[in-house]
């Protein structure tokens, strides 16, 4: 039997560096190719050894498909690319195409430029690694040699993100990412019901279901309100990509809604790149977005402004958002220290804050931070948290299994615990097989593969001739047909046509038999009784007495002969073809038996 | 000679092929009819090729063709049919077969045999499919004739069988649009239609499943019971993979679902039993989160019309249980509504405030929403806009029809208030209005309300307006909170001030008890100082309304007032009558208005009688010239007229009374003239008056036909009688001082008895009764004679008797802006626009969308009618429509200010303009505006507006 072999170098059970191995049909693919932020030693990238202990990945790779930019999911490409040596294709849509080489860039300048490490890819390499990449479009079926085929479906988890089809013949594999059903500024997940065998996915809030994203938001925009009819100023430290346009689109609308004239600034550098290409995927975005794209591209801030460090003294109420997200170095600090004394300002943390940085410890109520050298800073304005992930809720993976019927679940990037509940869930509501393999260790799927074959039209059209009901998709039906194999193709025709385009001699297969009867009968006697028996016994068959001296059924031949010693030991001959196999045999039993005595 | 007559035949050849639809004498069309067949005919025998005959077939299928000769046609088109041997051909005849059945005058019964007969030989799936919906067509045209439909669903039996999707689909369309909706009688071969047609439920296209499911739903329209049975099948097919098929199953289930809501169903995998329909509810609501939009739009708002279904499965579709690791989470509005019982509001978010609580036992969680679980949760969160907007609908109509379940879903209706698509959150706005009677609005619910205030686009502030005067809050802060709010949006859009009045005095009037408490401090009075009296123009002003309505139920209030409160009451009392309401105040006279306090609602009844004993005092006047008739009709307008203002219930049909009787009136006065003694040459002068008469009461039986609503064709006709009596009025004055003919007004005559065929029995003893019975007489004789009889009739006519219908009302409108007030000129560049906002409310229109106008008069005395666009119009509450639009004006330049004037106008649209239908009484002030529009009847006051051009510049 064919199987599917699934093994993760990294999100196995486990969040972060995600790094999935897939061959399937004789096909080896790798699904995504990221790194883990947490460590800065090997453990960082995944482990291509696992691939091949030396040399080139390009001869054991078919393809590597990336589902989105973040750097858990990208970030090892380059190394793997050009440091490690693949020459294949990698896919991946263009919005991640677009925004991916700016993360990697960014953070090739933290850890070399910043932290000093050697022995990192290059700017050049990340150049050369990106044209390596093919860009796939939505829905867009893409042959990546003669086998095996991709198509992509967005996922709504950030601009860009995408599940993946993967097809081979007719086994098939479904990747997908975080799948957002209810995404504020994407267009949100949506799949055929394509039926794949396995369905890899991400289990990251395998073990929460979420509240309606309407409340957050709404609470979110009543604070910011709040405070600038105070004449209060608002940060909202965040990471450039992502949430942070989410939170641009979401307070544009609502300056535009409510009619507000205060200004709204977003720091510059990286941000403003990546809202352009947010401008350029317009098509990528939610209903709402598109909508009004009619008269201006959303995108295109009306009330969001590029800030200037000296804005932040500027008098009057104003909302900034500023990066970091955690509050822990750079323009969101600087922002922070000025404003923390004025109780009417507050601060808004749209996300997680490790342990350590700021912004983890005035969400806990700290109210006196202590600062470089000895000053303390006493936090006066309020401190608020808003939540705004943007990843898929179990509910929403189950929706997608819904929606795509696999025959076999996979769940990756997660924790083993979540993981687990959320297997059992799976297996106990749709009853099909769930998987969560460990880093290194391998799945394996056995599938049912459909075996294509193609029909002759004459073969079906003569079967037709036979009459009966018309085909019934759900109930098989029997035909007589030769099935060749060649050149990796299967092709059922009729005997004929096979005989013909094989070039052969048709052979006929007969079956004779002897059967010794007791009949004191003479031979032609004999033979009229025989054939009153079958006349009686066969109805419905044509059974013909032939002036030569045999029983015709059909096309069963029967003959008497008796033998020379006794004349009252008959030996009948039956003889049939092959084809008569069922009645032939049926004839020989019978006639075992013996005539029944009251016959004439 | 030979050539001109040539040119004559040609003309007249090429005069048929326009002339077929006009009214052209009878002559031509006797003329056309060879021609149009024979020219069809030689065009298709000269085709040489398929394409050619496919171009002939084509451009004769754009021209009509007349009923007499579509029998012809179809000859030659079969004729031609079977010669043909390109299948596009055929098709196209195929298809011109069901073109002309539809020509209207046509039977198509004879060539049904013909139709059905080329069935037989044809081979092309695609020719086949179309042969049969043009016998679709056939059959559909021919409803009275059982032997052709029985033909018809035999061969759509006998080709279901047929291998392409298309030909199955359309048999199956034939067989839902005409199958017999009894048994046919005696016939055991021919299988019950129903079971027919759901084999086909299992067909391995998708497309021939949906045209099964369809086929259905139209045996169900056309009145067939569906069987049970159905009803499995149809669940089955909820989960097909094509969302044709699940989208028309949802509607299966529910058809079914109606029919058969108390039958009961078992649930698989276990032995219980359901209520059918609320099985269906729940697998419907199941389709909400289906993975195509089209089917969640569709799913979502069926949902709202299963009012049967058990309040425990309606309570199931809002339930969302949430969870964070593992651990049970409470959703935000169970915090919010904690918050809110603990007494403690708005203590700002705190860090983790969310933090999920109890450990969940992991086997309880259900992930996947089973039956109705969630369904609205996902409805009203779905992406898509479609979706989310036929959720709030189903929310709105199964809201009303149950208060517990309005009750729970408010807060999720709250939510919608901030949806990013103005529709949803319009339509949320007007749900809740709607199912306001059932709810009370919570303080922190109220607070997410008020927020919406400050909405830029005036649709959806107006709709909260409408929606807080109708809102009932729980205690004095919620009435505080909306009072500031409403002051904030005052300020903010000072455009609003109408609407946000509107909104206090409701407010006030609603919830006396809870505004008692808080009226010193709005109003600012100290129990033992006097405090400044307030501006008249001060914000606090508006407090008035409110408090002052309270006031009018709540008798302890005025106690609390100061001096200058009362003082300003009178003078409010004067200006704004419509939001002040009268109050009995202590120690003071009492103002008895218009509608004073006494005069309340119980007097309906007594008025309505009163209106009846007038009108039947008016019926006893059997004669026109009885004495003492134009007296009683004097007294009686007045009574009416008066009626009208004391009674706003019945101001329409009181006024509607007046001006009917007013015509009389004239009609009687004008008949009793003495010129009628005189000769010829003296009347002049007095013929002038007669003549106005004559003029006015056409023109009010105009206003009396198109401005009230409630008429029916009785009324209508009384109307039209009258107006008749002023034609032969205005005729026989005209014959007077010359020869005229009254051809046309025998036409009239004419068109008034077919029009009123019905209601001639009631008019007995009338005017047009009289006349029918002269009428052969009348239309052989002279002119001179005619005029004669005419009079002698008219003079001894009796009067009509006016029956009121039930309902009736005046169409009013009210511009709202401009308000005509302004003195500050509109400034323009000549020659380019200038726009001008409109904001009107029209009462008791109907169809304003076609038959209201603006009309601009301009200084010069030109006027504009100005058609506003279908979408300006918005339709706040029953017999109520809201125009706002922009009018654009233009106009040289000229040194001084002008104004110009604006009215809302009706537009007749059923009748032609009334002839010599000139300005109304309304711009009587106005010499310059005699040049109104033809066949416009205004309904509005009519406003000033200034406009000046800027200088121009060198």
């Amino acid at each position: 039997m064919p199987e599917i072999n699934v093994t993760p170098l990294g999100a196995g059970q486990d969040v972060g560096r995600s790094c999935i191995l897939v061959s399937i049909g004789g096909k080896n693919i790798m699904l995504d190719c990221g790194m883990h932020m947490g460590y800065n030693d090997d453990r960082r990238f995944p482990d291509f050894s696992y691939i091949t202990q030396n040399g080139r990945l390009t001869d054991f790779l078919d393809c590597v498909i990336i589902s989105h930019f973040h750097l858990d999911h990208c970030g090892a490409l380059p190394y793997m690319s050009e440091m490690v040596g693949y020459d294949g294709p990698i896919y991946m849509t263009h919005p991640t195409k677009a925004i991916c080489p700016i993360l990697l860039e960014d953070f090739r300048k933290i850890t070399v430029d910043k932290k000093g490490e050697t022995n990192f890819f290059t700017s050049q390499m990340i150049k050369d690694c990106m044209k390596k990449v093919v860009p796939l479009n939505l829905h867009q079926t893409v042959q990546v040699d003669d086998e095996l085929e991709i198509k992509a479906y967005y996922a709504g988890h950030v601009l860009g993100a995408a599940m993946v089809h993967i097809k081979v013949g007719s086994e098939s594999v479904v990747y997908t990412v975080s799948v957002n059903k209810y995404a504020k500024s994407h267009i949100s997940a949506w799949i055929d019901k394509c039926r794949p065998d396995i369905l890899i996915s991400e289990s990251t809030y395998a073990t929460t279901i979420r509240d309606s994203k309407r409340c957050r938001e709404r609470d979110f925009l009543k604070k910011v309100h709040e405070t600038i009819e105070r004449g209060g100023k608002v940060l909202i430290p965040v990471f450039a990509l992502g949430r942070a346009q989410e939170l641009c689109i979401l307070l544009e609308t609502f300056w535009e809604r409510m009619n507000l004239k205060a200004p709204i600034y977003f720091s510059t550098g990286l941000t403003e790149k990546a809202n352009h290409y947010y401008k350029l995927f317009i098509t990528w975005t939610n209903q709402k977005i598109r909508k009004t794209f009619v008269q201006r591209n959303m995108f295109e801030f009306k009330h969001i402004k590029a800030f200037d460090r000296s804005y932040a003294d500027n008098p009057g109420p104003m909302v900034v958002f500023a990066t970091p997200g955690m509050l822990h170095a750079g323009q969101s600090l600087q922002i922070f220290k000025k404003w923390a004394g004025n109780e009417k300002n507050m601060v808004i943390m749209p996300g997680y804050c490790v342990q350590g940085t700021i912004g983890h410890k005035i969400l806990n109520g700290q109210r006196k931070l202590e600062m470089e050298g000895r000053a303390t800073l006493d936090v006066k304005l309020q401190v608020e948290y808003m939540s705004f992930s943007a990843h898929a809720d179990a509910k929403g993976i189950m929706q997608l299994i819904r929606m795509a019927e696999p025959r076999n679940m996979l769940l990756v990037h997660g924790e083993a615990v979540k993981m687990e509940f959320l297997k059992g869930k799976i297996e106990q509501e749709f009853s099909i097989d769930c998987y969560m393999p460990a880093n290194g260790e391998t799945a394996t799927v056995t599938t049912n593969p459909s075996v294509p074959v193609d029909i002759s039209l004459n073969l079906l059209k003569r079967e037709m001739a036979l009459g009966g009901p018309l085909p019934d998709p759900k109930k098989p039906r029997t035909m007589h047909g030769t099935l060749i194999m060649k050149e990796n193709s299967l092709k059922l025709v009729s005997s004929e046509q096979a005989l013909k385009e094989l070039g052969l001699n048709e052979h006929q297969l007969r079956f004779t038999c002897r059967v010794q009867l007791q009949d004191p009968h003479s031979d032609p006697d004999t033979l009229h009784r025989i054939y009153t028996h079958l006349k009686s016994v066969l109805k419905g068959y044509t059974i013909q007495h032939l002036p030569d001296g045999t029983v015709m059924v059909e096309s069963i031949v029967i003959k008497v002969s008796s033998s020379a010693e006794d004349t009252n030991a008959k030996v009948l001959l039956l003889s049939w073809s092959y084809q008569d196999e069922d009645l032939g045999s049926f004839l020989s039993t019978l006639l075992k038996k013996g005539l029944p005595s009251g016959l004439c | 000679m030979a050539a001109h007559l040539k040119k004559r035949v040609y003309e007249e050849f090429s005069k048929v092929v326009q002339v077929t639809h006009e009214e052209a004498p009878a002559k031509k069309l006797r003329l056309s009819k060879p021609s149009k067949s024979a020219a069809l005919h030689v065009d298709l025998c000269k085709a040489s090729s398929s394409t050619d005959a496919l171009q002939y077939l084509l451009t004769f299928s754009r021209k009509p063709v007349e009923a007499e000769s579509v029998e012809g046609v179809v000859r030659i088109l079969l004729e031609h049919y079977y010669k043909e041997t390109d299948s596009s051909v055929r098709l196209k005849i195929a298809s011109l077969l069901g073109l002309l059945s539809k020509t209207p005058g046509f039977s198509p019964d004879c060539i049904v045999d013909d139709a059905i007969n080329t069935l037989s030989s044809e081979k092309s799936h695609q020719v086949l499919a179309q042969l049969l919906d043009s016998l679709l067509v056939i059959g559909s045209q021919l409803p009275e004739s059982p032997a052709v439909r029985l033909r018809l669903i035999e061969v759509a039996y006998k080709n279901l069988s047929d291998s392409s999707f298309g030909v199955r689909t359309k048999c199956l369309q034939l067989l839902g649009c005409l199958g017999l909706l009894e048994a046919p009688l005696g016939k055991d071969t021919m299988r019950d239609v129903q079971s027919i047609i759901s084999d086909y439920f299992g067909d391995q296209d998708p497309r021939v499943r949906t045209a099964a499911l369809k086929a259905m739903l139209q045996l169900h329209e056309r009145g067939m019971k569906i069987h049970q049975i159905i009803y499995d099948q149809a669940c089955r097919l909820l989960s097909d993979d094509y969302e044709q098929v699940r989208s028309a199953a949802v509607q299966m289930v529910w058809v079914l679902s109606q029919l058969y809501p108390e039958s009961i169903v078992p649930i698989p995998s276990s032995n219980e039993e359901i209520r059918l329909v609320d099985d269906a509810f729940g697998k419907i609501s199941h389709m909400v989160s289906d993975g195509s939009w089209m089917v969640r739009v569709q799913a979502a708002k069926t949902l709202g019309s299963m009012l049967q279904v058990s309040p425990h499965f309606l309570e199931q579709t809002l339930d969302k249980k949430l969870m964070s690791d593992l651990r049970r989470k409470r959703t935000a509005h169970e915090r919010a509504k904690e918050l809110f019982a603990s007494g403690e509001f708005s203590s700002g978010r705190k860090w983790a405030d969310d933090a999920p609580k109890e450990k969940l036992d992991t086997n309880t969680v259900n992930l996947i929403a089973s039956g109705a679980c969630g369904a609205f949760v996902h409805g009203l969160e779905d992406e898509m806009f479609e979706v989310r907007n036929a959720a709030v609908e189903a929310l709105c109509q199964l809201a009303r029809s149950s208060p517990s379940f309005a009750e729970k879903c408010l807060d999720f209706l709250v939510d919608m208030f901030n949806d990013e698509i103005e529709e949803v959150r319009l339509q949320s706005i007007h749900v809740l209005r709607q199912i306001s009677t059932h709810i009370t609005l919570r303080e922190d619910q109220l607070d997410t309300v008020l927020a919406v205030l400050e909405d830029s686009s005036r649709d959806i502030r107006e709709a909260l307006h409408e929606l807080l005067c109708f809102t009932n809050v729980s205690t004095k802060e919620c009435i505080q909170l909306a009072l500031l709010e409403l002051l904030k949006n005052l300020n903010k859009y000072p455009t609003d001030r109408s609407s946000v009045w509107k909104c206090l005095k409701f407010l006030g009037s609603r919830h006396p008890t809870l505004v008692l408490p808080l009226v010193p401090e709005l109003l600012s009075t100290h129990p033992y100082f006097d405090t400044p009296e307030p501006d008249m123009d001060d914000p606090t002003l508006r407090f008035w309304f409110w408090s002052l309505n309270a006031a009018t139920s709540c008798p302890t209030m005025p106690a609390l007032f100061s001096d200058h409160t009362f003082r300003h009451y009178a003078y409010l009392r004067d200006s704004l009558s419509h939001l002040v309401p009268p109050l009995r105040l202590p120690g003071r006279k009492q103002v008895y208005g218009l509608d004073s306090v006494d005069c309340g609602s119980g007097s309906v009844e007594s008025a309505q009688l009163f209106l009846q004993q007038s009108l039947n005092r008016v019926s006893t006047i059997q004669n026109l010239e009885a004495a003492g008739a134009p007296e009683l009709l004097d007294l009686t307008i007045r009574d009416l007229q008066r009626l009208g203002e004391l009674q706003t219930e019945l101001a329409g049909a009181a006024d509607f009374c007046a001006t009917f009787l007013r015509c009389q009136l004239l009609l009687m006065k004008a008949l009793q003239e003495k010129l009628w003694n005189i000769s010829v040459p003296l009347i002049l002068k007095q013929n002038i008056t007669v003549t106005a008469a004559a003029q006015q009461v056409l023109d009010e039986s105009y206003k009396l036909e198109f401005l009230y609503s409630g008429l029916e064709n009785r009324q209508v006709a009384t109307i039209h009688h009258v107006r008749l009596q002023a034609k032969a009025l205005q005729l026989i004055l005209a014959a007077r001082t010359r020869h005229g003919s009254c051809e046309k007004f025998l036409q009239d005559v004419e068109s008034f008895q077919r029009l009123f065929l019905t209601e001639l029995p009631h008019l007995q003893d009338s005017f047009v009764e009289k006349l029918l019975e002269l009428l052969p007489r009348l239309s052989s004789c002279k002119p001179v004679e005619q005029v004669k009889i005419l009079q002698t009739t008219l003079r001894q006519s009796g009067l009509l008797q006016l029956r009121l219908p039930e309902q009736i009302h005046r169409a009013t409108a009210t511009i709202i802006e401009p308000t005509g007030e302004s003195d500050n000129p509109l400034r323009f560049t000549s020659g380019l626009v200038v726009a001008l906002d409109i904001d009107a409310t029209l009462e008791h229109v109907q169809d304003p969308q076609n038959s209201v106008k603006v009309q601009v008069l301009y200084p010069d005395g030109q006027s504009h009618v100005i058609h506003p666009k279908p979408a300006d119009f918005r339709k706040p509450g029953p017999n109520r429509h809201r125009l706002i639009t922009q009018v654009y004006l233009s106009h040289t330049a000229w040194t001084g200010e002008a104004c110009f004037h604006l009215a809302a106008s009706c537009w007749p649209t059923a009748p032609p303009a009334p002839p010599g239908w000139d300005g109304p009484d309304a711009m009587d002030g106005l010499p310059a505006c005699r040049g109104t529009v033809e066949g416009t009847i205004p309904f509005s006051k009519h406003v000033k507006v200034f406009i000046m051009p800027k200088p121009a510049r060198r």
